[in-house]
Order: structure tokens, then C-alpha cells, then sequence
């Protein structure tokens, strides 16, 4: 019994020695971004490197504000991040209900249309949706970011998916009651299917924020561009300001990372709950 | 765009003072934004009267047909007279022998150097010819350590092979810009002498992005010389320490026998053919072009006056790291003026890499590269020989 | 689905309030994404650029011209080869990672689960552009923390992001980094569906660790690693944002992805025909790869 307890307390040591160097490397270039940020001017960049600043200053993250304005950024980020989650969350969860429950003629041909959209790379639609938004007069606009985003096959396949186990009588006594269709999804479905609801907005804030390519294309002043957007512009100009560019990066970092940590649970369940299926 | 855009509305309250019955209403763009944004405007029927164009968007926004020609108002004019412009920076706006648009600032490229690392190679000046800027670079290199260069021209630029090509001789696109003429001898002769900086060990095989920070690397004798434009002038003496403040210097182009060209760069002032204003819009152009008002603009930005008269000015006169441009301007030459020169140009600096690395030979390289551009072009020739059918169609 | 709903009269109440709910979702993706994607196969075989912005008259129609100009392009292959090279290196290395840290989380040694698995995870929220900035500080060849680690081993320092051999594995490396911790959460739940009374018994049969593995736990999660497979592989097939802010497709055009080259070709240089062929040629490869995927599955079924 002893060298079986021992093997296992071997066995234990092995696994977290791996899992805490696994932990170092998954967490040092943060770590490093961090750091760097709070370095005075070219201190990131000498020979040896510096892990951790001699002396910790603020000066580039006023910088980022005062001279750089990516407080704007910020705030675009923000603003088209909460509209795209919390539309998209009304829009999707209606017609993923009405996909689930309401029942009409060729609902099931009509869905598996829809998710053929699956396979579709988004890629594919930028060059024409680009012409389409520049006819309607959306490009530069906060509205050219978020129209498109307002919808997503994946939002109403998962709220769908989560909503088909609503049972059906429930839903029939209130009709029967007189309530209407409305009604019924806002006061009995919606409750039901909050944790999926939470799970998306989490997702959707989360893609939303760090969305890159399509905000790259639309947005052409840089008051209107969000931040990453504008991080990567500004690494253009900035390349050797090192210090500053870990700042900004911090900056954009740090909103997601913090929903992320405060609201895991619903994240993270979502991912688990979405590949069980297979 | 840029810094200009902020500090203009300072010059147009003077022109608004002189012409009491207009108002002029400006719209800063940055830069990066300012190419397609104007493209969009135009499209979208919603231009300005004037807009300040990079000079080599000229050509482009010509063959959109979107500038009104300005040969006429400009022999008139006495407060923007061709003949006070540098030829070369005035020839950029020139398509098709029609003037699109009046130069603003300029913009060329000199030799920023570490006057102290070129003494102690023996020279006490630049050298004028490709072959004694050679020999002084190999000087310095032999005094330097394993990783320093005497020269660093990132491997991801287009320019440096680009200049060297025109002191060459190549007139790098030919037909009327039709064909490529990198294949052709003159610019074969610049890009030899390109490929051999970096094949001598001369510059480093570095490209833009590994390059994080440039000063550092000319503070600490890590490189010694370095080709740029105007505005660094200002960053070399706000980022470099006081001690080395006089141990830098400018100084222009070397060419194959003698002082050699560089690119006519800068910005212009151009009128759009839908504007409703015109009178007034070329108005404010020449209130702008005033050599006065040129050299307020200078105190204001930094950039480098278009007009000769400006020039004559102490404040710029005896800025002495100014005076390499102002010889420069006297030979610039413009890139050719069509709207495909920026893909043409990038396509040269990937296919230089390639050569530059050793990769391919200069001759396969070349050919490879007029293949590229020929196929760029190829609708530009569809156009063309579509106007001359027309043409002829007009004329039976 | 139950057959009560084709033996239940439909109420048309129901009926209309269903094109209700479904009118805003529909009608944004209509417009907004399938009617893109279809005229972009219009705008492939058209030689839109922008003479044709200026004046839509300049525009020709020309068949598969822009498709055959495209074969014959060597910057197109290089472009899908170095697509290629990513997702078929980058991604069974992704796997492979999040396979391992799944298979450490869950053994039923390791307490603070909790703890490691959002520390694994946290790369995957970040923003992929400030990371690739970051990265790009790490990788610098004399003041980056990379070939300082180098060093202390002995090894001399690689030239990362500026020598085109290894410019594609540097993104690598940091794509895997980045992407590890979704699937390794995917393998967790995989692993734990896989039932316990499977390893006893082969415990009791005397098989060991290895053993176990493979013939136990692999096969039980097989379904689950053709679909993480697919999706990884589809996702990196879309790869744009790291070139784009590293390397700007170099060195030497070793990092252009294809939808790198369809960007800089349709958003760069308005050569919008050509670039809307790109996009479609990248649209048939993950064509191809999800129909593989559904073959797989039904394969495994079976």
C-alpha cells in the first residue's frame, strides 16, 4: 500500500510541476506586457532584457490619453460592443425561439437553409457588403461596424438549441390563456433560457471587442476606429515605442479579461455545453 | 492631413481677413484615412472644393477625372507663378501635360549621417559619386564591429532602389506608362549597385519592421547613415542626446558622377471640376502659395516650403540640416504618373527582397518584376487604346 | 422532432408571429451576409477595380479570367502554401497542446482545477491584435525575452520574424498559444463523458497508462477530435490578423495567408474582381474541409 501512496504522491508532484510551468507560459507575455507598460522610455529595450521595471511609471498610459486619444478608442469600442451584444441578443433569441417552438410552414427547411450559412467564411462577403455599406453611406461609420454584426447564424442556432427544452405544454396552457405570442416569449421563455442568453452576450461582447479585420475595413478616420484597430495603427508609427505599445495593448486587453474573469462560469459552460453535443 | 490639417485654420484666418465676403470651412483627415476617404467622396458625389492631395495621388484622382485643370488660372496668376516652384516637385502634378494641382510643401529624400563616424574615415563632407560614398563606406565598416552598418536601408522600402534606378537614368515605366522598364539596362545599372550595399555587407538585410528603433541603433553607432525625409530632422534632435547634437548632419544624394536626384515627394493643393466655388477656392490656393504664407506654414509644421522665394528666408536659410533638401530639391524627379505606381512600387521592393537575399538572380528578379507590372498595367493599356479608338471614331 | 407538429393545425396566429420574430434576423443576414457572399461570385468574374469605382463603365466582364490569372500567380501559391503550412503544422500542434493540458486537468490527482483552467484559458480572450504586438517585442532578435531564454541555453539567437524559415513558425508558436485553451475546455468535457467503469476495468485487467490512452480514451474521444480538428483547421485557414500586424505577410512573402493576399488585393490596390476570386477560392477549401469533416463523422458512426 505504501509505494502505491508514494507513486501516486509522485505522480502528484509530476503533474503540477507541469501544470505550474504550463501556467509561466501561458501567463508570460502578459505578464511581460504588463510590466513593460510600466517602464520608463527604452527600458524594454536593452541588452540584458528587463523582466520587471526599475522604476514604475504611469507616463505612457497618460500619454495614450492625453497626446494619443485612444480614450476615444475606448469609448467606440465600448459603445459598438454593448449595441451589437444587446441587439443581437433581442434579434437572435426571437428567431431562435421562433425556430424552437412556433411552428410554421417550412420552419425546418427554412433552418436547415440558414445553417448552411455555417460553412460560409465570413471573409467571402467583406468585398461586396464593403460596396453595399458604401452605397448606403455607412462606411466610417460606428453603424457600418455594427449593422452587420446585428445578426448571427450561430447566435439563434445556440439559443435554438437551448430553447427546444422549454416544454411545449407550458407554452400551450398560456396561449390557451390568451396571452400573445409575444408576451409568452418575454415573460416565460426569456427567463427560461438566461443562462444561454448569458453565455451569447458574454461570447458576443467578447468576438465583438476584439473583432479586427471587418472594423479595419470599414473604418477609415481614427476618431471612429476601436481599439484594436487603432492599436494596430498605432504599432505602425509607434515601433519603437515599445513601452507605449505595451500600454496600449494593456489597455485593449483588459476589458475583455475582466468580463471574462468576473463572468467565466457562463463562458466557460457555454463552450462545454456546445461540444457535448458533438 | 496630419499636423497640417490642425494648423491650417491659422493661415485661413489671414485669406479670411483679405476676402471678408468668404468663409472657408476646413476638414482634417489623417492621413491614413485621407486616400480613401476622398476616393469615397468623390464617388459619393460629396467633394470638396480644395483638397490637400499627397503629390503622388495626383495622377490617380486625374485619371478619375476628378481635379479641374489649372494651367490657365496659373499663367495668370502672379502669387502663384510656375516659374517660382521647383520644377520637379511642380512636374508631379503635371498628367498628360495638364497641371492638376499646386504644390503645397515638399518633400525629398537626403542622407541623415554621423558626421563624427564620417571624419574618422577620412571625410569631412558626403561624398558626391557612387563610387566615393562606396570607398567611404567601406572606410567606416572597416572601423566598425560585428553587427554595425554604415548604411541601413530597410530591405522592405521602395524608394532607395527606386532613386538609385532614376540616377540611373531608367525612366522606370515606359510606353507612356504602359510596360515596365525594369528589365531595361539604366535601371538594371541602379539595382546592381543597390543589391551590392547589402551583398558587401554594407547595410544590413533588415526589413522596416525588424528595425524597432532607429535612433537607438544611430546613437549608438550601430549605423551610421541613414536615408530619410524633412520631418526627421525634427525627431533627430528631440530623441538624440545632447551630446551627439553636433555630431550628426544631412546631406544629399550621392549619383553616379556627381550629385545624384531623389524623389519629388510633398503634398498639393487641388481643385476639384465639381466644386461650385472655383473663383474663390483658387483664390485661397494662391493666398497659400504666397511665399509668406508658405514660410508661417514652415514655422507652424516643419514642412519645407514649395517656393524658391520662401526658401531665402533666414529662419529656413540658416537651418543648416534644411540646407541639404534645398540643394536635393534642385533635382528631384517624380515616379511616374500613374494611378497604379503604389502596387508598382511595392511589387519592386518584394521582388528586390528577393534579389537583396539572395534568392534569385538580379536578372531573373527584373524580369519576374516587369512580368508583375505588365499584368498590373494591363488594364491601363485596355483603357488607352480604348480613348484612341474613340479619338479616331471623333475624328473620321 | 415529434410528429405532433404536422398533426396539429397550425394556428395562424402562431403563423404570423413567427414571420415576426424572424423578419429582423433574417433580414439582416439576407442582406447583410448571404447576398454579399452571392454577388461576390458575381464580382469574380468581372475585372471591378477602381476605374471602375470612378465610372462604373470601365468595368469588363471576363469570365474565369481573374481564376486563370490567379493560377498563374506565384504569390497566390505561396499564399496557400503558407495557408496551408499554417493550419496543417499549426493545428494538430494546437490539438496536441490542449490534448495534453486537458488530460492534466483531469486527473483526479490535481486539485485547484478551477485555478489552472482559467489561467489556460485566459490567452484564448485576449485581443488577438495586442497580443501579436506583444509577441512581436518577444520575438526581437536582440532585445526580445525569446532569444534571451536562447541564450541562457546556449542556443544563438533566431531571427524570428526576419528570416523567412521561421517567421511562419513564430506565428505558430503564437497561435497555439493563443487558441490551446478552447479546445483543451472542448477534450475536458470529451474526457469526462467518457465513463469511469472503462478504466477500472482495464485497470483491473492490468493495463497501464499508455495502454489505457489508447485504447480507452482516444477511441471515446475520436468524434470529438474531428470536430475540433475541422473547426481549428477552418479557423486557421481564415488566418489574417497576425501577418497583418507582424510581419506584413514577410518575410519575403512567407507570411501571406490568403485572405492577406485577398485583403491587400481588393482593400489596397481596388482590384476588387481579383480579390472576390481569392475569397472564393479560400470559400471551396473550407468547402472541402467541412464536407470532410461530415464524412468523417458518418464514417465514425458507422
Amino acid at each position: 500500500m505504501d509505494s502505491a501512496r508514494q507513486r501516486q504522491r509522485i505522480e502528484q508532484v509530476l503533474l503540477y510541476t507541469l501544470l505550474i510551468i504550463g501556467a509561466c507560459l501561458a501567463m508570460l507575455p502578459m505578464v511581460w506586457m504588463v510590466s513593460a507598460s510600466l517602464m520608463p522610455s527604452g527600458q524594454a529595450s536593452t541588452y540584458p532584457p528587463h523582466f520587471f521595471p526599475t522604476t514604475v511609471t504611469f507616463a505612457h498610459y497618460t500619454d495614450l490619453f492625453t497626446r494619443l486619444d485612444l480614450g476615444r478608442n475606448l469609448l467606440n469600442s465600448a459603445f459598438v460592443s454593448f449595441v451589437v451584444t444587446f441587439a443581437s441578443l433581442f434579434i437572435n433569441s426571437l428567431a431562435g425561439y421562433a425556430f424552437a417552438k412556433l411552428r410554421f410552414r417550412g420552419r425546418d427547411r427554412l433552418f436547415r437553409a440558414l445553417s448552411t450559412g455555417l460553412v460560409l467564411p465570413v471573409q467571402v462577403a467583406m468585398l461586396p457588403l464593403f460596396l453595399l455599406l458604401k452605397n448606403l453611406g455607412l462606411i466610417n461609420t460606428y453603424w457600418g461596424v455594427i449593422i452587420p454584426g446585428l445578426s448571427s447564424i450561430f447566435g439563434i442556432f445556440l439559443v435554438r438549441q437551448y430553447a427546444l427544452a422549454i416544454p411545449d405544454e407550458m407554452l400551450d396552457a398560456a396561449r390557451v390563456d390568451g396571452a400573445s405570442e409575444f408576451r409568452i416569449f418575454w415573460s416565460i421563455v426569456v427567463p427560461g433560457i438566461m443562462p444561454i442568453l448569458a453565455t451569447l452576450s458574454i461570447w458576443t461582447f467578447l468576438a465583438t471587442w476584439n473583432d479586427f479585420m471587418w472594423p479595419l475595413i470599414v473604418l477609415s478616420d481614427s476618431s471612429h476606429y476601436t481599439l484594436p484597430v487603432a492599436l494596430a495603427n498605432l504599432s505602425g508609427e509607434h515601433v519603437q515605442d515599445t513601452e507605449l505599445m505595451m500600454a496600449g495593448s494593456v489597455l485593449t486587453v483588459i476589458p475583455v479579461m475582466l468580463v471574462f474573469l468576473f463572468l467565466q462560469r457562463y463562458y466557460i459552460q457555454g463552450v462545454m455545453a456546445g461540444s457535448v453535443k458533438g | 492631413m496630419g499636423r497640417e490639417g490642425e494648423v491650417v485654420s491659422q493661415l485661413i484666418a489671414g485669406f479670411e481677413k483679405e476676402h471678408p465676403g468668404i468663409k472657408v470651412e476646413v476638414q482634417q483627415i489623417p492621413w491614413s484615412a485621407a486616400h480613401e476617404k476622398l476616393l469615397t467622396a468623390y464617388v459619393g458625389d460629396a467633394t470638396p472644393d480644395i483638397a490637400m492631395l499627397g503629390n503622388t495621388w495626383v495622377p490617380e484622382f486625374a485619371a478619375i477625372d476628378a481635379l479641374e485643370p489649372l494651367d490657365a488660372l496659373a499663367a495668370k496668376s502672379v502669387n502663384a507663378p510656375r516659374a517660382d516652384f521647383f520644377p520637379g516637385i511642380w512636374n508631379t502634378n503635371v498628367v498628360d501635360g495638364v497641371t492638376y494641382g499646386i504644390p503645397w510643401y515638399v518633400d525629398t529624400q537626403v542622407i541623415f549621417y554621423r558626421s563624427d563616424l564620417l571624419a574618422a574615415a577620412g571625410y569631412k563632407q558626403m561624398p558626391t559619386t557612387w563610387a566615393d560614398w562606396r570607398a567611404a563606406m567601406l572606410k567606416i565598416k572597416s572601423k566598425m564591429s560585428a553587427r554595425q552598418y554604415p548604411l541601413l536601408i530597410p530591405t522592405t522600402e521602395w524608394r532607395p532602389p527606386v532613386i538609385l534606378g532614376l540616377q540611373a537614368g531608367s525612366p522606370l515605366l515606359k510606353d507612356n506608362g504602359q510596360y515596365g522598364a525594369f528589365h531595361d539596362p539604366p535601371f538594371r545599372k541602379g539595382f546592381d549597385f543597390y543589391v551590392s550595399l547589402y551583398h558587401d555587407g554594407l547595410a544590413p538585410t533588415l526589413s522596416a519592421s525588424e528595425i524597432s528603433n532607429i535612433y537607438q541603433e544611430f546613437e549608438h553607432g550601430n549605423i551610421a547613415m541613414y536615408i530619410s525625409g524633412p520631418w526627421q530632422i525634427g525627431e533627430f534632435t528631440n530623441r538624440l542626446p545632447k551630446s551627439l547634437q553636433d555630431k550628426w548632419m544631412t546631406a544629399s544624394l550621392p549619383g553616379i558622377d556627381g550629385p545624384g536626384a531623389a524623389l519629388a515627394g510633398g503634398a498639393s493643393l487641388s481643385l476639384f471640376r465639381r466644386s461650385t466655388h472655383k473663383a474663390e477656392a483658387w483664390q485661397l490656393m494662391e493666398y497659400l502659395s504666397r511665399p509668406e504664407v508658405q514660410l508661417k506654414f514652415y514655422t507652424l509644421t516643419g514642412d519645407l516650403p514649395a517656393r524658391r522665394e520662401s526658401w531665402k528666408d533666414t529662419a529656413l536659410a540658416n537651418n543648416r540640416y534644411a540646407r541639404a533638401f534645398r540643394d536635393q530639391l534642385d533635382r528631384v524627379v517624380p515616379t511616374p504618373q500613374v494611378p497604379e505606381w503604389e502596387q508598382i512600387a511595392t511589387k519592386v521592393f518584394e521582388h528586390g527582397e528577393e534579389a537583396v537575399r539572395g534568392r534569385k538572380t538580379v536578372d531573373r528578379t527584373l524580369m519576374e518584376l516587369d512580368n508583375d507590372v505588365n499584368g498590373i498595367l494591363e488594364k491601363r493599356r485596355f483603357l488607352l487604346s480604348q480613348k484612341k479608338t474613340a479619338a479616331k471614331v471623333a475624328t473620321r | 422532432m415529434t410528429m405532433r407538429s404536422s398533426s396539429l393545425r397550425i394556428p395562424a396566429e402562431a403563423n404570423t408571429a413567427a414571420w415576426f420574430f424572424l423578419a429582423p434576423a433574417l433580414l439582416l443576414i439576407g442582406v447583410f451576409f448571404f447576398l454579399p457572399v452571392a454577388a461576390s461570385l458575381l464580382l469574380s468574374v468581372t475585372d471591378f477595380d477602381i476605374y471602375g469605382i470612378a465610372n462604373a463603365g470601365n468595368t469588363r466582364f471576363v469570365g474565369l479570367q481573374n481564376y486563370v490569372k490567379l493560377l498563374h500567380t506565384p504569390d497566390f501559391w505561396k499564399a496557400l502554401k503558407n495557408t496551408f503550412y499554417f493550419a496543417f503544422v499549426g493545428g494538430p500542434l494546437t490539438i496536441a497542446v490542449s490534448l495534453c493540458a486537458a488530460l492534466l486537468l483531469n486527473s483526479k490527482l490535481v486539485r485547484f482545477k478551477g485555478f489552472f483552467r482559467t489561467i489556460y484559458f485566459t490567452p484564448f480572450v485576449t485581443t488577438l491584435v495586442a497580443v501579436a504586438i506583444v509577441w512581436r517585442y518577444l520575438y526581437h532578435t536582440r532585445y526580445g525575452l525569446f532569444n534571451y531564454g536562447l541564450s541562457k541555453l546556449g542556443i544563438a539567437p533566431i531571427d524570428w520574424l526576419g528570416d523567412p524559415h521561421w517567421a511562419m513558425p513564430a506565428i505558430i508558436l503564437m497561435a497555439v498559444w493563443k487558441s490551446f485553451g478552447y479546445n483543451m475546455l472542448i477534450f475536458i468535457a470529451g474526457l469526462q463523458s467518457v465513463p469511469e467503469e472503462l478504466y477500472d476495468a482495464a485497470e483491473i485487467d492490468g493495463a497501464g497508462a499508455f495502454r489505457r490512452f489508447f485504447s480507452i480514451t482516444l477511441p471515446m474521444l475520436a468524434p470529438t477530435l474531428v470536430f475540433i480538428s475541422v473547426i481549428t483547421m477552418i479557423g486557421y485557414f481564415q488566418l489574417f490578423a497576425e501577418p497583418y500586424v507582424m510581419t506584413q505577410g514577410g518575410p519575403l512573402r512567407s507570411t501571406t495567408s490568403v485572405v492577406l493576399l485577398m485583403y491587400e488585393e481588393g482593400f489596397r490596390w481596388w482590384r476588387m474582381g481579383y480579390a472576390a476570386a481569392i475569397a472564393f477560392v479560400l470559400f471551396i477549401v473550407i468547402l472541402i474541409a467541412t464536407l470532410l469533416q461530415f464524412r468523417l463523422q458518418k464514417g465514425e458512426r458507422a
